[in-house]
């Protein structure tokens, strides 16, 4: 099994694989084991093997692109035309995109191979990959662990050799929560670094698609590949792309890091992950870098904030799925008003229910100040809180979870429990700032441990080379 | 219904704010790259940004911005440099996205007024009204429902979804019905001026709602409002108005309160009506729409459209009457279309005869146009050939009368035909030029020494049998205004 893209470069160039035998090697591995994991809910067998033949003809005539030999997973958000989208949701049963999410044209341009599209909480609304029409996702390290979520699938797919790389999306750390599960390394980029035409809406103003990979170095070359303008994304950022697939090879110069005192002090995070997210403490130290607490007094205020704000803008992102146009339509109809209302009931999950409810209660005229301005106001404040940090520091360490992965049905019948899974990764989605969780170890039970890294706006070449760094350094 | 006495009626105030949907004439979509277009087979312009599929984002057509912008500038209104959009949302079959993208918080354009002249009936005399705007804000139309009669189902066509739209709101400044319909001549001029709509009632692509209440007079409290929709001429709003405001004379006068509510304008009763929904009031939701980068109105950006801006016809009225000395009826019949302002003055540029000019418009031009029901777009004459036939008749060479309907005839949509050989060889010209009609007049009055002897004894009437000997004798038409008076000259010298 190869780890790396570098691996799968060496080993093409070797002759010891060709495309066609990885993928062939992946869908055997997607044939065994993912019954139990439920990891992709569909894959491509036929086309991705043809895009193998291609790309091998391709390596042969010296004219392959950059991710020739990549073999990419999409989570069942992210548009790949004539191909099914359906969020997990019964809602867009029969759903088939027509076109392709610009982050999938840029990795397909390069000769990534898309493999299938895989399992997720519904709406990416969880952070247990247990609220899906398709039922939960399971670890691969523990089946009777959840992967964490919203992007289990991704994570797990990756996490049990289905494929190289997985697309998740990241709307309060439904990719690095996962990937802190799962043993991997998630990276949410700043917001807007990466379009997102084609990825279905969860919360604008919060959605990012990020990366889900073995190594550090493979999502710095996906990130490059990936990120840009776009004339089909007014909010894709125009920041110039550096080449952060180089850039992560570069030493981390031996900056200022501080941890959000709470994160690691509060009685919520257990002791096995505290105690391995001050092992990492101390070895940035021994390396030299100043690392120090900080008070972050609005830590209490992020979900209650991220809550209000993104199950407003869900609420009328999911507006649309109303059975008139496509997807599912109650054959109970009579009229209008009961299409509208027996479609959305019956085809919604209680999560995905809970949200527009809660989104159009904080939008509902006599709450909107109350809930929905306040909020706005305090995400401001957090963001400015989080830039002053910043500002006198390189990045932000913290836990990407409070604890490792729980049991499957632990927590599905209590979602304030649950929320608090993405108590330490949705300040970055408040803020914008871009995040990567990397793995430092794992505990008794040998699940794995997340560390999250913060970063500036548009920082991410330095905060993917000081990731790959600790990274190293915390597996020795 | 009862009829209120004037008396009675005399005791209350109207009092009217309109809001104004332009459709704006971008080639594609406010959102979306799809053809902006009427009348094409139903649901062929829309795009996966239309249909509000999964995963798409909208993309700000800046074509429309700037028509906005054009909008505003024309009504004085202040621009917005830091703009965002909100969604407000409501489910319908014909709404893609189950929300319109709007600007509820920040309107592109703020304030300003308009100037309009209203007149009862078809008197002469008019009022001038300042009727202040409360905005102009830019968003996407819904689609369109179609439902057939007698069916169980509805028809959606999406082709109109995402058409950009200017929703103009004034304020509660309209007193009188008439106000009502002059202040949509001046809006639907000023669209057309601007070319950002076409300004069609009928056809929808110009959509009035009125809000209509009545206060006792002195009260300056504003009374419970009734939205009026579903009136699709200028007309029809007047008459929506001027019934509405009796009836809710009416209402008050038999101890009732007006209920908040929406009606119907029914063309031909010429009566409203409660709409026929148990709709409670809606909670819109409104909220700034996240997938929109903000947009910025710069410096650069206002003088640019400035810059692009056409006269428009408040001030080409004023210059009519200044530059070229026209009548103010004239100056305004002349700018009514933009065409026809634009046309004048090139004719303009060719001949110092302005007020011919102006005649001969307003005279055979616009009958011609009326009758072949043409617009001033299509205009039949080159500026050229105006330019000529108003010279010819201005020097004599052919009466205006003669000008107006033979030579006119000969020259409708014939560009490549010049006025004066037109004239020459339809035998049009005459002879008016005094050095050439006096000898032969003389001759011709020497011919007759009799009459003209019983001429100065006081029979004028033989005059007739001079002038036709005149024209007889000519071998050239003779202009017989001038003849007359020379023979007059020779005859009593």
């Amino acid at each position: 099994m190869y780890r790396s893209f570098a691996d799968i470069r060496t080993a093409l160039s070797h002759g010891s694989i060709t495309v066609a035998s990885l993928v062939q090697q992946y869908l055997g591995v997607v044939a065994q084991r993912n019954g139990e994991l439920n990891a992709f809910l569909e894959t491509y067998n036929e086309e991705a093997l043809q895009q193998a033949y291609q790309i091998d003809q391709k390596i042969a005539a010296g004219r392959a692109g950059r991710l020739a030999g990549m073999v990419i997973g999409l989570k069942d958000v992210i548009c790949y035309q004539n191909h099914r989208l359906q969020a997990a949701s019964r809602i867009l049963n029969g759903f088939h995109s027509q076109f392709s999410a610009t982050v999938v044209e840029r990795l397909l341009a390069e000769d990534a191979i898309i493999l299938g599209r895989q399992n997720c909480d519904e709406f990416a609304m969880g952070s247990s990959s247990e609220n899906s029409a398709f039922g939960a996702v399971r670890n691969a390290a523990d089946i009777n662990r959840v992967p964490g979520g919203s992007s289990g699938g991704s994570a797990v797919a990756v996490q049990a050799h289905m494929c190289t790389a997985s697309l998740g999306t990241d709307t309060g750390g439904s990719v690095r929560q996962p990937a802190s599960f799962c043993g991997l390394v998630g990276v949410k980029p700043t917001y807007g670094r990466l379009s997102r035409h084609g990825l279905l809406a969860y919360a604008s103003s919060f959605d990012c698609i990020g990366t889900l990979t073995h190594t550090v170095e493979d999502a710095a070359l996906l990130l490059e590949v990936m990120a840009g303008a776009d004339n089909f994304d007014s909010t894709a950022s125009t920041q110039p792309v550096t080449p952060y697939s180089k850039q992560v090879q570069e030493q981390p110069k031996c900056g200022k890091v501080a941890y959000i005192r709470e994160t690691i002090e509060s009685e919520g995070v257990s002791s096995e992950v505290k105690e391995h997210i001050l092992q990492a403490v101390e070895i940035l130290q021994s390396e030299g870098f100043t690392v120090e607490a900080v008070d972050f007094p609005l830590l209490e205020y992020i979900l209650p904030t991220y809550y209000i704000l993104t199950t407003a803008e869900a609420s009328t992102n999911l507006a649309r799925y109303d059975g008139v146009r496509y997807g599912y339509r109650s054959p109970r109809a009579t009229d209008l008003e009961s299409l509208y209302k027996l479609t959305r009931s019956e085809a919604f999950g209680k999560e995905v229910q809970r949200r527009i409810l809660l989104g159009t209660f904080v939008l509902s005229a006599s709450y909107y100040d109350a809930y929905f301005t306040k909020a706005q106001r305090v995400r401001r404040l957090i963001m400015d809180k989080t830039k002053a940090i910043l500002a006198d520091y390189d990045f932000i360490l913290s836990p990407t979870s409070p604890t490792t992965a729980f049991r499957v049905g632990e927590l599905s019948d209590n979602p304030l429990q649950m929320y608090l899974a993405d108590i330490f990764s949705v300040q970055a989605n408040v803020a914008g700032i871009p995040a990567i969780s990397i793995p430092c170890g794992n505990d008794t039970e040998g699940m794995s441990i997340g560390l999250q890294i913060m970063g500036n706006f548009f920082e991410e070449a330095k905060m993917l080379a000081f990731a790959r760094f600790l990274m190293e350094k915390c597996a020795n | 219904m009862k009829t209120v006495s004037e008396a009675i009626l005399s005791q209350y105030e109207l009092v009217v704010g309109l809001e104004v949907h332009a459709q704006l004439s971008a080639q594609s979509k406010i959102f979306a790259a799809d053809a902006n277009r009427f009348g094409d087979a139903p649901n062929t312009n829309v795009s996966v940004i239309t249909l509000g599929h999964p995963g798409t984002l909208p993309m700000l057509n800046e074509a429309v911005v700037e028509m906005a912008i054009k909008m505003g500038l024309a009504c004085h209104c202040e621009i917005s440099r830091y703009n965002i959009f909100d969604r407000k949302n409501y489910f319908y079959p014909d709404l893609p996205k189950g929300f319109q993208t709007t600007q509820d918080k920040t309107p592109i354009c703020k304030g300003g007024y308009l100037d309009v002249k209203a007149r009862k009936g078809n008197s002469k005399d008019y009022w001038v009204k300042r009727i202040r705007l409360n905005r102009i804000h830019l968003e996407e139309d819904a689609g369109k429902s179609i439902h057939p009669a007698d069916a169980d189902y509805t028809l959606i066509d999406l082709n109109r979804a995402g058409t950009p739209l200017i929703e103009i709101v004034t304020e509660p400044d309209i007193r009188q019905p008439e106000e009502a319909a002059a202040y949509l001549a001046v809006v639907r001029r000023i669209v057309r001026y601007l070319g950002i709509c076409d300004g069609n009632m009928e056809e929808g692509s110009m959509r009035c709602d009125a809000n209509v209440s009545v206060r006792k007079k002195g009260d300056t409290k504003l009374g419970q409002k009734v939205e009026i929709k579903n009136m699709n001429s200028m007309r029809n709003v007047q008459r929506a108005i001027e019934y509405e405001f009796v009836r809710q004379v009416q209402v008050l006068e038999s101890g009732a309160k007006i209920t908040s509510e929406t009606r119907l304008f029914d063309v031909n009763s010429g009566r409203t009506f409660a709409m026929r929904t148990k709709e409670e009031l809606n909670d819109y939701r409104y909220f700034p729409e996240p997938d929109l980068a903000p947009f910025v109105v710069t410096d650069e950006d206002l003088s640019r459209i400035r810059a692009a801006m056409p006269e428009l016809p408040e001030q080409l009225v004023e210059k009519f009457q200044q530059v070229y000395q026209l009548p103010e009826y004239d100056s305004v019949v002349l700018t009514d279309e933009r065409e026809m302002a634009v046309y004048f003055e090139q004719v303009c540029a060719l001949t110092k005869h302005y007020k011919a000019v102006s005649n001969w418009l307003m005279g055979p031009v616009k009958s011609y146009l009326n009758e072949t029901g043409k617009t001033a777009a299509e205009m039949p004459l080159t500026v050229r050939q105006l330019a000529d036939a108003v010279e010819l008749t201005e020097q004599g060479a052919l009466s205006f009368s003669v000008a107006s309907k033979e030579l006119f005839a000969a020259l409708v949509n014939q560009p490549e035909a010049v006025a004066e050989a037109t004239a020459r060889r339809l035998n049009l010209l005459q002879e008016s030029n005094t050095d050439t009609l006096l000898p032969f007049i003389r001759e011709i009055v020497a011919k007759f020494p009799n009459e003209a002897a019983a001429y100065r004894k006081g029979k004028k009437n033989l005059l007739g049998m001079f002038m036709g000997e005149v024209m007889k004798a000519s071998s050239v038409k003779i202009d017989p205004k001038k003849a007359g008076e020379l023979l007059r000259q020779v005859l009593e010298s």
